[in-house]
């Protein structure tokens, strides 16, 4: 009867979002008054989940699930379900979680809420809070299978610690060779750099900025705050910026503790994507730009005197708090 | 090559939402309604294999007749034949079942889905419809080849891109950077007069169950004024991001 929870790793080492959807799958599973379970793959360390309240640990350890599969993850996440007979699994929403989330939700022909927020409102009818219309919205939806899948929005939960400690098991899934017929050829990612789907703070800019040989000063703010460097949908659509960058409601959405907006005016379509951002700031000159009205603070001026004073004093400011 | 693309009828990305029936049902009321833009993606990337390898292209979609406007304008921009499966869902698990019948009885070679569709955002009719007709899958696709039976995709992964290959049939969650938004098409005049003349079949449902409801919507807290900081006192800016926000 225990919650299973997918909790997602990188080159053996845990992801943020998976112990945040542990904390989660934790809060739900003491709703409900059982244990949580989690399923990881290739983890070098799975004692860390203890302490985000995961009880027992499925641990797979496999050369041929080195490369996130989502059939294969699938086909495994549905094989533990059935094992420890859950009745709600949890995954988080990064880009392979929601990949594989509708796989588990045919394979144990459960209904599935994605983009969820909140705790549920009540475990019996299981009701949950989603966010719908691209963050103008949110959206209580009943779940009326036996099983459910959950897709836990980035950021939304937070972490949350408890005492305890995660009993580890190793687990075998029965994987086919139909489980392994989408093969990952290449990836290319870069290494060092901080994605937008895990970043804390994001920093953005906008045709504001008048052209990419003016991205200097965003990529240094960046570095200064450990932040991802991101772009409204006209500056990736001009070439200025990959379109990896781009968010908005047709790019990539923001969930980060901190947006700061350089140069962007604030079109709906941008607003949406970068709702569920905690905190946001927006640069520009123009006092009029919609994005004061969807801010919480604001400089208005030349972005090109501001943004360099700003850098200076951020470099200041983390010296001291180092 | 059989090419379906299933399209989304959903509220334009500039329309206010607002909810009616005690906070149960979208307000459709003066809602301009447009193919999901996600959708729209990956429909033009099947004129292109149209055009280019003499595919076939067939759309489809869920729903009422009010949805129709929105499969013509699909025609309009050149797919061959529409489908509109002849009910009002209520959840993606329910969309996906209707379209595995059809879909499955046609063969298809490849099905073209958006990611999500802009309003429910559930982001699952594309994994759940492959899952259902036991078909490869690719989400977040920013681009596809297919050569033979054989076809080379690209996925958004968090932090960058990997290379996928799979035989056919495939299933897609296409987006942004399957084409650039510079390859959209907007229907001509010739294309409009033609759509008119095209097939759409309306087609009965199954019946196939949802699997969740939607029992009640509710709109974001409002805002609080923003507050701004003089250009020339940015100190200000950190402190309240530092000790208000606790952001950095």
């Amino acid at each position: 009867m225990s919650v299973l929870v997918y909790t997602e790793s990188e080159d053996g080492k845990f992801k943020k979002g998976a112990l945040e959807a542990a904390s989660y799958a934790k809060g739900i599973a003491e709703a409900m008054s059982t244990s949580l379970t989690a399923i990881a793959f290739n983890a070098e360390d799975t004692s860390e989940l203890g302490k985000y309240g995961v009880d027992k640990v499925l641990s797979v350890s496999s050369d041929k699930l080195k490369n996130f599969n989502a059939e294969a993850y699938a086909d495994a996440i549905k094989q533990a379900a059935e094992k420890e007979s859950s009745k709600v699994v949890v995954l988080d929403q990064s880009a392979n979680g929601k990949y594989s989330a509708p796989l588990v939700a045919v394979e144990l022909e459960a209904g599935y809420a994605s983009n969820v927020v909140a705790l549920p409102e009540s475990t019996s009818p299981f009701q949950v809070k989603r966010t719908a219309f691209t963050n103008k919205a949110f959206n209580f939806t009943e779940i009326s299978t036996d099983v459910k899948v959950v897709g836990l929005s980035k950021n939304a939960f937070g972490l949350k610690e408890s005492e305890g400690a995660a009993a580890s098991e190793s687990f075998e899934p029965q994987l086919s060779a139909e489980d392994f017929t989408v093969n990952v050829e290449s990836v290319d990612k870069a290494k060092d750099k901080v994605t937008i789907a895990d970043a804390e703070v994001v920093v953005s800019g906008g045709r504001g900025l008048k052209g990419p040989e003016n991205w200097g000063m965003i990529e240094e703010m960046a570095d200064i705050l450990g932040a991802a460097t991101a772009c409204s949908k006209p500056v990736s659509d001009m070439g200025w910026r990959p379109h990896s960058e781009h968010v908005g409601q047709t790019g990539k959405p923001v969930a980060s503790n901190l947006y700061i907006a350089v140069g962007i005016s604030g079109a709906i379509q941008h607003l949406a994507g970068i709702n569920a951002a905690k905190t946001k700031v927006v640069i520009n000159n123009d006092p009029e730009a919609p994005f004061f009205k969807a801010a919480d603070y604001g400089v208005v001026g030349d972005a090109f005197e501001i943004v360099p004073k700003l850098n200076e004093k951020l470099k200041e400011f983390k010296a001291k708090n180092a | 090559m059989k090419i379906l693309v299933c399209i989304s009828h959903v509220p334009d990305t500039t329309s206010k939402i607002n909810f009616t029936d005690g906070d149960s049902k979208f307000d459709t009321n003066g809602v301009q309604f447009v193919i999901n833009p996600n959708d729209e993606f990956g429909l033009t990337r099947a004129m292109w294999f149209k055009e280019k390898q003499g595919a076939s292209v067939d759309i489809i979609n869920v729903g009422g007749p009010e949805t129709e406007p929105t499969l013509r304008k699909a025609l309009a921009i050149g797919a061959d034949t529409a489908i509109r499966i002849n009910t009002v869902p209520t959840d993606g698990f329910q969309v996906a079942k209707e379209l595995a019948k059809v879909a499955g009885e046609g063969n298809y070679d490849l099905i073209i889905c958006g990611r999500e569709s802009i309003d429910y955002n559930g982001g699952m009719v594309p994994g759940i419809l492959a899952g259902l007709l036991k078909a490869n899958f690719v989400n977040t696709c920013i681009g596809l080849e297919i050569e033979g039976d054989k076809a080379t995709a690209i996925r958004e992964i968090d932090g960058g891109k990997e290379t996928l290959t799979a035989s056919l049939p495939l299933v897609i969650g296409g987006q942004k950077g399957i084409v650039e938004e510079s390859d959209l098409k907007i229907p001509n005049m010739r294309g409009i007069m033609q759509a008119r003349k095209k097939p759409l079949n309306v087609v009965e449902p199954s019946g196939a169950e949802a699997a969740t409801k939607a029992v009640k919507f509710e709109k974001p807290a409002p805002k609080g004024e923003v507050k701004l900081v003089d250009p020339e006192n940015l100190d200000q800016l950190i402190d309240l991001l530092h000790n208000e926000a606790k952001v950095i």
